[in-house]
């Protein structure tokens, strides 16, 4: 057996030592369907490589103001940092800011221009919420109004509290994000957040092929990914670039104030106007969502009063409203 | 208490009666091998709508951004629930020094180990991304109640697991030898994990002095385990889960439950395991009244938990109730409050209910109520968060359970009944050393009027 199994490896007389004609056979065969799979394989590759060399084949690319572009392929080059220095940085925030979001709630006529412009960015569904206008009525007698409802960030967040994993974490810049690389998805936040600011993906995500080669960002949590929590994130990648947040540049109806604490300065998304935060705060009687929970909002509402239009007959505010595109 | 010079074990004779009695069922007889069968093609069936949800997504269940926790979570927290009667039984009850237990002991450690394994395969099932699940580990964060889960479930089950096995030890000596009609493997499998037991007084000083141990350790493990559970929910601010008393509620009801599959077991391995006269009407009288005591202090807690906030009725707390009471979930919560725990508890206490029979029809009531009640616990208060919900697909407002939810949930009640049926079919059910024990002690009270030193019936822990 060793004997035979030397000469059939060193390959000499062949015909002697296999005498079973059957392995022989096998043996032929074999050699011959390797030598067919390496032929095949090298002449594939030929022709990939003469079929993308010779025709300028185009890509679609998401640039980073959110255009979705094409370009030729051979031109595509790999520039987004690693996943590790995206991670790292994300997880630390940015440095000696305190972001905070004002929302005046007396400009709000639920345009949905916020809504609309985080979908967007985020990749999400329409019914899929970073920030959702919600159709508000405190009490019976009380009138209605419109709010939107961002994550509010809190300074004693939760559903940072609750998550088993790190997965979900409070920023030294006030951001409280979400890292979908680390999430388990037991929606334990979920329950812990009393804002309903969390969203789960239930399935696979909008644009879950498309995105499949993308390094993930923590802080725009692109691409989003099945089984994972995803949330608003005050806009993490805009604030990094000098930029407001998507949402508030979006609203047409100058409701939005987004700014530093530290700074004590706010900026309005649609008159570009900086005010002092504290001065806007006090006198217009700010305050903040179920301030009884402890929870500390990053986001403070100014009341809804002195509105300079009606609320429209046809949004009335009730517990459940069904999908409204 | 005894002399340390006595035996340990009973004489031959009553050995090999009470052995031949409870040996007789360990076998893979016909039936045996039917049931397993069928458990093996559900379990089949089940598992494959699990591949669906792997591939799929959370999307094939009935679970949405609202109601994010649903049948899965009400099950995890029904097994972890009725895992608890291996505490109540063995430990509250052996320390107190009841003989009584000593051969229904056995079954409910059988059930503890079956429902806590089974419960943390519970929690995989619900998780977005189970193959993540060693992050618990890695990334663990001590401040997550989800951790502290984690740990006090494992550690029950390795106690509970210890608790069952130590005990079988002499059992499986005493069995290697008297074993008929039973495999070659399954001989070898008792020779190791009998340990060579040789029933000497020094192995039973350090068996009796390690099980002592054990069932001190329990007893907090087990608290642990369901405070912990109810924690889960009592630590978020969502009116019906924002509750000081969700620990002893939920440990009240865990005995509820537990004692009632308990009481199920003991029926079925009266009957088919054909074991009348080692579980006894007596033992079906005693644990009814024990179903009757846990159900009352349950019922109690049931007061303070709907009472107390239905008489201030604030905001959120009015329209959970009202659903509750009146509303989507009121047929379910009044069912379940009256045919699971109210009517129960009152027939349980006329003699005549606590009879084998109608004892084992009322428990199965109980049972299934004890499952819908973790149900109306989970999912009614995430119907109706403090923000209203707008925006969104209609059926997300209100939760309903599909089919591929359902099945995955069978899967987990199928392995249960799995791991029962194995052990009750590969090891006595019944401590064979300690019944006869108990025996050989009436025998030598009947043969001698006076002299047995009978100051105090020897138990376990002695």
């Amino acid at each position: 057996m060793e004997e035979e199994k030397r000469k059939s490896l060193s390959g000499e007389n062949n015909e002697k030592t296999s005498g079973n004609p059957r392995r022989d056979f096998l043996k032929k065969f074999g050699l011959l369907g390797a030598a067919a799979a390496t032929g095949g394989a090298a002449i594939y590759t030929g022709y990939r490589y003469e079929h993308s060399k010779g025709k300028h084949e185009t890509v679609k690319v998401l640039t980073d103001d959110n255009r979705l572009v094409e370009i030729p392929a051979d031109q595509v080059k790999d520039v987004t940092s690693d996943l590790k220095v995206l991670q790292t940085r994300g997880r630390e925030g940015i440095k000696s800011r305190r972001w905070v979001m004002v929302i005046d709630l007396s400009k709000c006529r639920n345009a949905r221009q916020c809504v609309n412009a985080c979908q967007s960015a985020h990749q999400l569904r329409p019914y899929e919420y970073h920030i959702n206008t919600l159709i508000m009525k405190e009490d019976q007698g009380t009138p209605p109004y419109f709010m939107p409802k961002p994550c509010q960030h809190c300074d004693n967040p939760p559903c940072v509290s609750v998550c088993p994993v790190d997965a979900t974490f409070k920023r030294q810049d006030g951001i409280v994000l979400i890292d979908n690389e680390r999430c388990i998805g037991c929606r334990f936040c979920i329950a812990a957040c009393p804002y309903s600011a969390r969203i789960f993906h239930w399935e696979k995500p909008k644009n879950a092929e498309a995105n499949k080669d993308m390094t993930y960002d923590v802080e725009l949590n692109v691409p989003q990914k099945k089984g994972t929590i995803t949330k608003c994130l005050f806009s993490a990648d805009r604030l990094r670039e000098g930029e407001l947040p998507y949402c508030v540049s979006a609203c047409p109806n100058g409701v939005f104030y987004f700014g530093d604490e530290n700074e004590d300065a706010v900026t309005n998304g649609t008159t570009k106007e900086t005010v002092r935060l504290s001065t806007l705060l006090e006198d217009n009687g700010a305050y903040r969502l179920m301030p009884e929970l402890g929870t500390d909002p990053r986001v403070y509402y100014l009341p809804p009063r002195n509105r300079l239009f009606d609320f429209p007959e046809d949004q009335q505010p009730g517990e459940h409203k069904d999908f409204i595109l | 208490m005894n002399n340390t010079g006595q035996k340990y074990i009973a004489r031959k004779e009553i050995i090999d009666s009470v052995s031949s009695d409870i040996l007789r069922p360990v076998r893979q007889n016909r039936s045996f091998i039917l049931w397993m069968g069928f458990l093996g093609i559900a379990l089949i069936a089940c598992l494959y709508a699990y591949t669906i949800q792997l591939r799929e997504g959370l999307i094939v269940t009935g679970l949405r951004d609202f109601v994010s926790w649903g049948m899965y979570i009400a099950n995890f927290v029904f097994f972890v629930a009725t895992s608890l009667i291996g505490m109540l039984i063995s430990a509250v009850l052996g320390l107190i020094g009841y003989s009584w237990i000593k051969p229904i002991a056995r079954i409910a450690e059988i059930i503890a180990v079956a429902f806590a394994a089974v419960a943390g395969l519970v929690i995989i099932s619900d998780m977005g991304r189970p193959d993540r699940f060693p992050y618990l580990f890695m990334y663990g964060r001590i401040h997550s109640p989800i951790l502290w889960d984690v740990t006090v479930v494992t550690t029950y089950l390795v106690l509970s697991l210890l608790l069952y096995l130590l005990p079988l030890l002499p059992d499986l000596a005493i069995a290697k030898s008297r074993l008929k009609n039973v495999p070659g493997w399954l001989i070898k499998v008792y020779e190791i994990l009998s340990f060579k037991w040789v029933h000497s007084n020094e192995q039973y000083k350090i068996l009796f002095r390690s099980i002592r141990i054990l069932l001190i350790l329990i007893i907090p493990t087990a608290f642990a385990i369901h405070t912990v559970t109810s924690w889960l929910f009592a630590v978020t601010h969502r009116s019906g889960w924002n509750s000081t008393i969700f620990g002893p509620y939920f440990l009240t009801g865990a005995f509820v439950s537990g004692t009632a599959a308990v009481i199920i077991a003991m029926f079925f391995y009266r009957n088919n395991f054909k074991l009348k006269s080692y579980i006894t009407a007596d033992h079906f009288d005693k644990m009814a009244k024990l179903l009757v005591l846990v159900s009352v202090v349950y019922f109690y807690f049931n007061i303070n938990e709907f009472l107390v906030p239905g008489y201030k009725l604030e905001k959120f707390d009015a329209i959970h109730l009202e659903a509750l009471f009146s509303g989507h979930h009121a047929l379910l919560f009044w069912s379940t409050q009256l045919l699971g725990l109210v009517i129960p508890m009152i027939l349980l206490l006329f003699r005549k209910m606590r009879k084998p029979l109608p004892a084992a029809i009322i428990s199965v009531f109980v049972i299934a109520g004890a499952w819908m009640k973790r149900y109306i616990i989970v999912i009614p208060t995430q119907e109706h968060p403090f923000l209203p919900i707008q925006h969104v697909p209609g059926e997300w407002f209100v939760y309903k359970p599909t089919l591929t939810e359902t099945a995955i949930t069978l899967a987990s009640v199928i392995l249960v009944l799995m791991i029962i049926t194995i052990l009750s079919k590969t090891f006595p059910v019944v401590s064979i050393w300690e019944v006869a024990e108990e025996k050989e002690k009436v025998v030598a009270k009947e043969s001698s009027n006076q002299g047995y030193d009978n100051n105090g019936e020897k138990s376990i822990n002695n």
